[in-house]
């Protein structure tokens, strides 16, 4: 049959294709834009909230703001510089304690555990439940065993880094355990039958192919870390120091503790620097996660 | 088992075949029939369940030894008994003893980090690790702390793997970027790579073409001079077409039926198991009938 011939057969209405009837093509459109109104949800309140903060806090970010020392005063010169320190210095001590803790523990529990044992499997259910845990119960947690307790070391940097890292690790072995399990069991057999140790094995091949993996879910985990306002204030950050913190056991503050402070403040132009706090901590928390972005395009193993 | 004349043959004929092409080696080269591994009433459990029964066989130096049947049969599980990776295993248990130059392999004083560096292994499907050719042939010699000039070590490693012409432009690109054929060849490349004095193939070219295949089956001729090779295959012109000698294994069912263990049925010279089988079971596997 020509184009033709087929054209005027379709006009003429024999088919032996039966045609959808508009009842379904109805159904299948509204299921569509069900769907893209439960998305839709999503984006617009997170839009609205954005556009919002924008609006409050872009007129009040300037190079002063980032360089300048908070005021209980003088709103127009206040600024953020303690809370940006204090923040990053959170998360470099936070870093140096979870990651070795984080991937060994990981190590153990991908590598070396027997899963036929039930401390393993109490341990693995336990982290499970500790990766939900509440954040200001961990704050508690660094009350009673490291600004006082145990370790009694006040509420300084370090305790609020190590308070941190405690709840933050639960997500890092969760991330470094996947990460670990990537690696297909092949590598492994293929570098045992060489001769190398389990060690030289996990060492030179199960960490090298995990890494990527490993450091993308470590920078996903800190930026959990950085906008947790809760924990830090049960260990008793302090409020708008005009300082930074000068080593380990300095007091400190941090970008959440300072929008908490601002927004509870009775003056308005108090409030509307805590949205210009928001958005230094949001470019903030885009640049880790832009991060890791990165690295996974970049350096992810595949297999 | 039966030691037939066919036997004499085959070891004729390797003799010969050694004489003509390396003439040197046959003065210091052992007596052939020199068996390395000495396998005496083997059995592996995992947990509760035997996997495979009483095997007993001798595998020679110098011969490739191939090992048939039908699949859930066992020879996988019996080649990894060969340089104790079933010990990765947690559940895995082997009975019984496997003489390996006259020294029991699981003495309870035998570390299977050292039984693996003398017994290399080539999985089913090519492994290599997600580096450059270069440094996926050098991690054997790295980890056994091999003193000389890597660079050569690699060099002579790609030659006896046949690699060589075809990598050694791009040395330091990543394996993962080769054929199939080449990345399996690199594998053998890799194990030979430690020196060891056997290899281990686990169905080496399932994964492969015809024409790679017949590549790596020319290789392990060519690799026999110098290695005694145990290959597990299901293509059985792949094993009488390499193999010296020929292990038939099969499924056994027990009394209710519940439970599948290994074991060999008949091992003899290759020519001998194709041709004239003394087992029903081997002639109807060998001819097609069953399996």
């Amino acid at each position: 049959m020509t184009g033709a011939q087929i054209a005027a057969r379709a006009a003429g209405g024999t088919s032996v294709i039966p045609r959808a009837s508009g009842r379904q093509r109805f159904a299948e459109l509204a299921f569509r834009a069900l769907l893209l109104g439960a998305v839709g949800v999503g984006v617009l309140a997170l839009g609205v909230l954005l556009y919002d903060v924008a609006a409050d806090g872009l007129p009040k970010l300037s190079t002063d703001f980032l360089t300048k020392f908070p005021s209980r005063i003088i709103p127009a010169n206040s600024g953020v510089q303690s809370a940006l320190v204090g923040t990053l210095y959170l998360m470099v001590i936070t870093t140096v304690f979870v990651v070795p803790l984080g991937v060994a523990t990981a190590v153990y529990l991908e590598e070396y555990a027997d899963r036929n044992r039930w401390w393993n499997r109490m341990i693995e259910v336990n982290i499970q439940n500790l990766a939900a845990v509440p954040s200001v119960v961990y704050g508690i947690l660094g009350l009673a065993f490291i600004v006082r307790g145990p370790l009694s070391i006040g509420n300084v940097l370090l305790a609020g880094g190590l308070t941190l890292g405690l709840l933050v690790l639960p997500v890092v072995i969760i991330v470094a355990r996947e990460a670990i399990r990537a690696v297909p069991p092949s590598i492994r057999e293929g570098s045992l039958a060489l001769g190398a140790t389990q060690w030289q094995t996990i060492w030179k091949q199960v960490l090298p192919g995990s890494i990527a993996g490993i450091a993308t879910g470590v920078i996903l985990a800190l930026s959990r870390a950085i906008g947790e306002t809760a924990p830090l204030l049960v260990i008793g950050a302090a409020a708008s120091p005009r300082f930074n913190p000068d080593g380990l056991l300095s007091d400190f503050t941090a970008l959440p503790i300072q929008i908490f402070v601002w927004v509870q403040d009775p003056n308005r132009e108090f409030v509307s620097l805590a949205a210009a706090a928001i958005v230094v901590l949001m470019v903030v928390l885009l640049l880790m996660n832009s991060i890791a972005i990165f690295l996974r395009n970049r350096y992810e193993q595949k297999w | 088992m039966s030691r037939s004349g066919e036997e004499l043959t085959v070891a004729d004929r390797e003799a010969t075949a050694r004489e003509a092409t390396e003439p040197a080696r046959v003065a210091e080269s052992p007596t052939p029939r020199e068996a390395i591994f000495e396998v005496d009433d083997v059995s592996v459990f995992y947990g509760d369940k035997r996997a495979i029964r009483n095997v007993t066989l001798d595998l020679h130096r110098h011969e490739i030894t191939a090992l048939i049947g039908p699949s859930g049969c066992g020879k996988s599980t019996f080649i990894r008994c060969l340089n104790r990776m079933n010990d990765l295993i947690p559940s895995a248990r082997v009975e019984g003893t496997i003489g390996y130059h006259g020294e029991n392999l699981y003495d309870a004083s035998i570390d299977p980090v050292q039984v693996r560096k003398r017994i290399g292994m080539v999985f089913q499907k090519p492994n290599p690790f997600p580096k450059s050719i270069y440094d996926n042939i050098a991690f054997g010699p790295r980890v056994m702390g091999m003193k000389g000039d890597m660079d050569e070590i690699v060099e002579g490693a790609l030659r006896r793997g046949a690699l060589w012409d075809e990598v050694k432009d791009r040395l330091k690109t990543n394996a993962f970027g080769m054929s199939g054929g080449q990345q399996q060849r690199l594998c053998i490349a890799r194990a030979l790579a430690t020196a060891p004095d056997v290899l281990l193939m686990d169905e080496p070219c399932s994964a492969l073409d015809p024409i790679s295949t017949g590549r790596i089956e020319d290789l392990m001729m060519e690799l026999k001079r110098d290695y005694s090779i145990v290959i597990v295959t299901h293509n059985m012109q792949q094993a009488a077409r390499v193999s010296d000698m020929t292990a038939f294994f099969t499924v056994e069912l027990d009394d209710d039926g519940s439970d599948r263990t290994g074991a060999v049925v008949e091992y003899d010279a290759t020519g001998k198991i194709f041709t004239n089988p003394e087992d029903k079971r081997t002639e109807d596997y060998v001819t097609g009938k069953v399996g």
